[in-house]
């Protein structure tokens, strides 16, 4: 029979009062050989069950217990418990409150009902022999008929899980950190209990009480369990605190060390862990949803929360000098915050820079140790890429926007003054020119002999690269300033009037996406996919085959940036400041990282880094699978060109009118 | 007006004509579809099974199958949804749960991707994304069951067939494979505690098979609050085939078994019946379900 059962206490090494439950290796319980019923892991679906045989099963209010409880209420219903608010006659002058739980003796054998009964009593035996003020005191304990009573303390409070519903925004780093201490306290006294050291196992909100002296309690030793039946539908305890080693039967003290850990990180970052993947805190940083959680506290608590035993505290004190030891604790003040600065792990010097005469907004193009870059000075330069040194340059009749490519020994690029150029690479001798229509802000691309480019006369030219005859144009429906993406047989190309083509190689239409609104963007492919950005502020994910929607990404601002794409990632700008990683097959968010600036930059990547420029004046390398910083590099103008990795160098320009060089 | 009557009107006779609707429910004594093989058609072969095993007195398992199909010089391509549930929760709640977030999700794919294409011009922007469609089906789903089946959940995995480009959305332990030639490749993640702990390695394979909480999932259709629904795109290979199938199966069937099987038999129906039985003969101790699928060429 498979329930979820988590034993809330449990004595280490004492016999298990069901034959070996949590263990997968040992012979199977007589209930284990049924046909496995599933279950849901959390409790969010069916809150415990007020099963009208239960209502009819409960005390009524003024009901005597050992002539000594009147009953006052109901307090709680758990699975396998019926808790009442009642008052201890004894102190007959005073109202003295307690609690007292019921759980049912259901067990039809015999001895099984009997074997419960021992149970209950042994347990109950240890729980009131423990004094500690964290913990509930257990003051009697009796049963009656098939029902067993444990009598406990009153506390008049709330538990934190209460507490945390209530709050608004999120609870201080100082108060967290304060009830931690003192539930480190308490396992500190349960973990050296003698003969035996008690894990409590089942720490979680919940389980903690706050009293009004703003002190906690821990609450629900779960001697219910004793009385789980193993019929199918019950269902204890809570998934989200337990560490995984407890799933293989594992109770030693650590489990508890895990439980605060996650506790404190449901705590801080608001976010359920009975709603979220078991065992994914690692994936889920606390200052991702807070960041006013400082680092050396996220610390602690990571540590707390390995997934390797051996890597966590090794004992409730060693956590308890480490969360007192925060300066935050200690009063000192002055926390680290997650701040983009605390990232910055080094600078980077340039290699070499080349000043051209007007803003560069293009990105260069490397081949054979030549980097080509155009300027708005009319001029495409030729550099060295080893040393920056000028080689030669080829002026044309209008600012140069559009980015270099190298085919077959020509460099191709094109001009506001409507033409597009192919010149020998090496020595800037013109081979050709095409003329059209309107300026030429697209960046030509070159395969099966030909080059394509778009032009603002709202064609995309296919030209033959050594005559530069135009072989066929598309008539689209608005300017291209998009740059063709070729992959199989088809040309893929965005315009300003928001639709998206696919052509095949003849120039005949395969098919056509519309977006709310214009594409700049240059369309990214894989063999399944197209990936485009639109001024409409979403990222398109389009079946390459057909043009349907696949997924659609909302950013904040305009993409003109245009995606790339590596490890299944898809990494591109937006005009909302930020750089998006998305994941390419589903287009879900795997990180964002934000600058100062709109990022109109394409990003580039190159081993495990991706690289951007910010109209912030920055260029940036981060980490490509975390986004975490790696460096940055201030230029003196805004950085709307993008980078180019060759050999291990990045060479990006800058609107300061340089052409830099940095190591990637 | 009068256009719009019109044109809902020629959808319906589309519809007729093109829809072959078929549900497989516990309710329903399983009448397998046999498409005739022709290879020039572009239609979908699929053989498909549900029983209710040998241990259980009820199947709480559903397949939905809807497929369509165009001929013709400008076709859209083969159409198909194969939709498989595996129902939880007592007092029949397992049974209406899956029923009904397979009906929901059939339903709003069929209505908010299906019938707008038939008669759509062009692809844009203000149509939804197949994902967002998908994502939708099995949210409305979620809805549908956390209203109308207290108690009850299931798990839920939806795959859309354009021909042979597969879009899966998915919660829960039942899975969706790709077979070709001797190889299969899960494409969908369990939902399910072991798995997890499989991966953290705190558990191996073998032991998470017979782990006494192994039927435990920690996501589920009709869990009310946010559900966050998996999605996946592939493109079924020429030759594969696609297996949509509960843990009935693949706990009790090895993946070699499930290989050769799907492989070697001699139509999809027949694969379907071996597969079954090859469960049953290890025990049958849940509801099993089978759903293979060849898409047409091209």
């Amino acid at each position: 029979m498979k329930s979820l059962e988590t034993h809330h206490i449990s004595i280490q090494d004492s016999p298990p009062s069901e034959p070996a439950k949590n263990d997968p290796g040992a012979p199977e319980s007589p209930h284990a050989t049924a046909p496995a019923q599933r279950e849901l892991g959390t409790q969010m679906m069916t809150p415990p069950p007020e099963s009208s045989e239960r209502v009819e099963g409960r005390l009524p209010d003024g009901h005597l217990l050992e002539n000594r409880y009147r009953i006052l209420g109901v307090r709680g219903v758990g699975g396998m418990s019926t808790v009442y608010k009642a008052q201890d006659l004894r102190f007959s002058k005073v109202t003295r409150l307690c609690v007292v739980k019921e759980m049912l003796n259901t067990a039809t054998d015999p001895q099984v009902r009997a074997m419960i009964k021992r149970n209950f009593e042994r347990e109950a035996n240890i729980l009131a022999t423990l004094n500690h003020p964290g913990i509930v005191q257990v003051f009697d304990f009796f049963s009656e008929g098939d029902r067993s009573y444990l009598v406990l303390e009153f506390v008049d409070g709330k538990d934190l899980e209460a507490v945390l519903a209530e709050t608004d925004g999120f609870l201080s780093e100082t108060q967290v950190v304060h009830w931690a201490i003192q539930v480190c306290e308490v396992l500190s006294y349960l973990h050296s209990h003698e003969p035996r050291p008690i894990v409590f196992r089942d720490i979680k909100p919940s389980n903690i009480m706050l009293d009004k002296h703003n002190r906690i309690r821990l609450v629900d030793f779960g001697i219910a369990r004793i009385f789980q039946s193993g019929e199918k539908g019950t269902m204890i305890g809570t998934e989200g605190y337990s560490p995984p080693e407890q799933y293989r039967g594992s109770a030693e003290p650590r489990v508890d060390i895990y439980a605060l850990g996650a506790t404190m990180h449901h705590l801080l970052s608001k976010q359920d862990p009975r709603l979220e993947p078991p065992f994914s805190f690692q994936e889920r940083p606390i200052h991702k949803t807070n960041p006013t959680v400082s680092r050396e506290l996220t610390e602690i608590i990571n540590r707390a929360l390995e997934y390797d035993i051996n890597k966590r505290f090794g004992s409730a004190e060693e956590m308890h000098r480490a969360l007192t030891n925060l300066r935050s604790v200690r009063g000192v003040g002055g926390t680290t915050s997650f701040g983009t600065s605390a990232f910055v792990s080094g600078e980077v010097m340039a290699l070499w820079r080349f000043r051209c005469e007007d803003e560069i907004r293009s990105s260069p193009a490397v081949n054979n140790g030549i980097v080509y870059i155009g300027a708005y000075d009319h001029n495409l330069y030729a550099i060295s890429a080893e040393d920056g040194k000028f080689l030669w340059k080829y002026a044309t009749e209008g600012g140069i926007g559009s980015s270099p490519c190298i085919y077959q020994g020509r460099v191709f690029f094109g001009s506001s003054d409507r033409l597009l150029y192919g010149l020998n690479a090496e020595t800037g001798r013109i081979s050709w020119t095409c003329p059209t229509q309107g300026s030429v802000w697209s960046s030509p691309r070159a395969a099966f002999d030909h080059v394509f480019f778009g032009s603002d006369d709202q064609n995309l030219y296919a030209a033959n690269v050594h005559s530069g005859r135009v072989a066929w144009k598309f008539a689209t429906d608005g300017r291209v300033r998009s740059s063709p993406a070729i992959g199989g047989d088809a040309i893929y190309v965005g315009c300003e009037a928001g639709v998206v083509y696919a052509v095949d190689t003849s120039g005949q239409s395969l098919w056509r996406f519309r977006a709310r609104r214009g594409i700049i963007s240059s369309p990214a492919i894989t063999e399944e996919m197209v990936y485009v950005g639109c001024l409409d502020s979403y990222v398109h994910g389009l079946d390459i085959r057909s043009g349907w929607s696949v997924w659609r990404y909302r950013t904040g601002g305009a993409v003109v940036s245009s995606p790339t794409i590596s490890d299944n990632l898809v990494f591109v700008g937006s005009a909302d400041g930020y750089i998006y990683a998305l994941d390419a097959e589903s287009g879900r968010l795997v990180w964002r990282y934000a600058t100062e600036g709109q990022v109109t930059s394409n990003p580039a990547t190159f081993d495990g880094a991706v690289y951007f420029g910010s109209v912030d004046r920055m260029v940036y390398s981060l980490d490509a699978q975390t986004g975490n910083l790696r460096w940055r590099f201030q230029t003196e103008g805004p950085v709307t060109s993008s980078p180019t990795v060759m050999n291990g160098v990045l060479y990006i320009g800058s609107d300061d009118r340089y052409l830099y060089a940095l190591p990637a | 007006m009068r256009s719009h009557c019109l044109l809902k009107e020629e959808i319906m006779q589309l519809l007729r004509n093109l829809l072959g609707l078929e549900t497989l429910s516990p309710s329903a004594p399983p009448t397998p579809s046999s498409t005739p093989a022709s290879p020039v058609q572009p239609r979908f072969k699929v053989g498909w099974i549900t029983d209710v095993g040998s241990v259980r007195r009820h199947n709480e398992d559903t397949a939905l199958v809807v497929t369509a199909a165009q001929d013709g010089d400008d076709s859209m391509p083969a159409f198909g949804i194969f939709i498989l549930a595996d129902g939880m929760g007592g007092h029949q709640a397992g049974e209406i749960a899956s029923s009904l977030a397979a009906r929901v999700a059939a339903h709003h794919i069929v209505h908010n991707f299906y019938l707008p294409t038939l008669v759509s011009q062009e692809h844009g922007a203000d149509q939804p994304s197949m994902n967002d469609v998908l994502v939708d089906a099995v949210q409305a789903a979620n809805q549908a069951v956390a209203d109308r089946v207290p108690g009850g959940g299931t798990t839920l995995t939806c795959a859309l067939l354009l021909g042979p480009r597969t879009y899966i959305a998915h919660v829960g332990d039942s899975r969706a494979y790709v077979a070709i030639h001797d190889k299969l490749d899960q494409i969908t993640q369990d939902h399910s505690l072991v798995d997890r702990l499989v991966e953290l390695g705190q558990l191996t394979r073998d032991e998470a098979a017979v782990h006494p909480q192994k039927n435990v999932l920690y996501r589920a259709v009709g869990q009310s609050g946010v559900l966050e629904v998996d999605t996946y795109v592939r493109t079924i290979p020429l030759g594969g085939r696609l297996l949509l199938c509960s843990d009935g199966l693949w706990t009790m069937v090895s993946e070699s078994e499930i290989v050769d099987t799907v492989t070697n038999s001699s139509s999809l129906q027949a694969a379907c019946e071996s597969l079954i039985a090859a469960a049953k003969r290890s025990g049958g101790h849940d509801n099993i379900t089978a759903i293979l699928v060849e898409p047409p060429l091209g």
